[in-house]
């Protein structure tokens, strides 16, 4: 499980491409696919092995600030969440 | 029809191989090199197959370095956007050619390695081929590719498997695959003698397990179980006609690697048809698509849409049915096959090597 501080890199085998088939950003790595979301594909935009959890859900919280109703707490949660489902499956290290 | 999208394609390049490995995952009736289709059929394949979604290509064979184009072909990939992996024996794999590669943009090399041992090792490839793989992933760490070591599993190299694992380790490899032997084709000719013990299969579990820990955000180890000793089938490639594509050399278009096992099909060619009319339609592919065609016990199974009923070519191959139950299955009425064939599982059989028009012994 990642904390606010932890500094997460993309597995170096993994890199994200747009699929314009399906319309979406994908993850990709040997022998594997992780179809993205939006939020996903942000977040991953992010992780370049400098910012930390924290680093990085404040830099989404900026850009969602025009949106209004975003939560700094709840985003943090939902990134720390997200990029330890990706590192339990060690496509993200920290 | 299907709404699914593939998202791999496993190109089997050529059925050409230096190596003579008795569990080769090629059919026993292997494609000859004046069969094989050109450089443009090929690419036109991995076009078509990316229009349908595919995102994986795994550039195999026999050996894929027997053929002068697969560098273009890697380049062509990538051109498409593509994850490719070349899946190589690693013998062929010169400076020169590992160079091209990288120019090509390919980003995943897997180097097969047959034991830890080796004089074992050479023994298993029916050739000397060690030194070959060693100098091969040297160049492939050098020149930066991600860098996975597969090794197939049995009876006469399982118990190295500490020491495999090390190997793979000190040769820099970023993911090492344990897989057991699959028991279809040349590996069904061969089962009596690559057939694990029980006792070998729950030791390498343990050591598997306790190196995934020890490697954990390092070297990314996986472990496939020989699915003799498991109580399920395994979910063949999520299913038949869900996510997986092959192509074979001389241009068949197949479900699974060993479909051409399954000898009451027929087999849509590139030659004749498009990736997308195969995909969605051809009867190759429909057949084995939803639970309709399921017979007892698995039509009523809450397990039906877990497994989908296991590995159809395994059903044909063990009971002349490729609509039964594979028989892995403890609740299969011929689950009493695995039973037996575990029984005769025996360290004296000798090897069948794969090669060209030999002729093996019916299991």
């Amino acid at each position: 499980m990642l904390t606010a501080t932890s500094v997460p890199s993309l597995w170096r085998l993994a890199r994200v491409e747009y699929d314009d088939v399906r319309k979406r950003p994908v993850l990709l790595y040997p022998e594997g696919a992780v179809l993205l979301n939006d939020t996903g594909a942000a977040i991953l935009k992010l992780v370049d092995g400098q910012r930390s959890v924290g680093d990085i859900a404040r830099a989404l919280s900026a850009q969602y600030n025009g949106a209004g109703s975003a939560d700094p707490t709840e985003i943090l949660n939902d990134v720390t969440a997200y990029l330890s489902t990706l590192a339990a499956r060690e496509l993200i290290r920290d | 029809m299907t709404s699914e999208r593939p998202t791999t394609l496993l190109a089997e390049l050529t059925h050409r191989c230096p190596l003579h490995c008795p569990y080769c995952s090629n059919p026993l009736d292997l494609v000859r090199a004046e069969k094989e289709i050109s450089t443009e059929d090929w690419k036109r394949v991995i076009t078509e197959a990316r229009a349908l979604g595919v995102l994986q290509l795994g550039l195999s064979g026999g050996e894929p370095l027997v053929r002068k184009d697969t560098e273009e072909l890697a380049a062509h990939a990538r051109g498409l956007g593509l994850y490719s992996t070349l899946v190589t024996s690693g013998l062929g794999l010169t400076r020169q050619r590992a160079e091209k590669f990288k120019e090509a943009g390919l980003e995943h090399i897997q180097i097969s390695l047959q034991d830890a041992d080796d004089d074992n090792a050479e023994r298993i490839a029916g050739v000397r081929s060690v030194k070959q793989k060693r100098a091969a992933a040297a160049l492939v760490r050098e020149l930066g590719f991600a860098f996975t070591v597969n090794v197939v599993l049995h009876r006469a190299n399982l118990d190295r498997i500490q020491q495999i694992i090390d190997l793979a380790s000190e040769m820099g490899a970023d993911r090492v695959e344990l897989a057991n032997t699959q028991y279809y084709g040349w590996g069904l000719v061969n089962r009596d003698a690559l057939m694990p013990t029980r006792e070998q299969v729950d030791r390498a579990f343990e050591i598997a397990e306790r190196a995934k820990q020890a490697h954990r955000g390092g070297m990314q180890i996986l472990f496939v179980l020989p699915d003799y000793y498991e109580k399920y089938p395994k979910a063949c490639y999520g299913g038949w006609g869900k996510v997986y594509l092959v192509v074979t050399p001389d241009g068949k278009v197949l479900p699974c690697h060993g479909a051409t096992n399954i000898t009451t099909l027929e087999y849509p060619n590139v030659r004749e048809h498009s990736m997308e009319w195969i995909w969605q339609q051809s009867p190759l592919f429909e057949a084995f698509r939803g639970d309709s065609w399921m017979k007892s016990p698995c039509s009523t199974c809450e397990r039906k849409c877990v497994d989908f009923g296991g590995c159809r070519c395994q059903a044909f191959a063990l009971t002349g049915d490729a609509a039964m139950a594979d028989p892995i299955c403890t609740l299969s009425p011929h689950h009493h096959l695995i039973e037996s064939a575990l029984a005769e599982a025996n360290a004296t059989t000798p090897f069948v090597y794969r090669k060209l028009s030999s002729e093996p012994q019916p299991a």
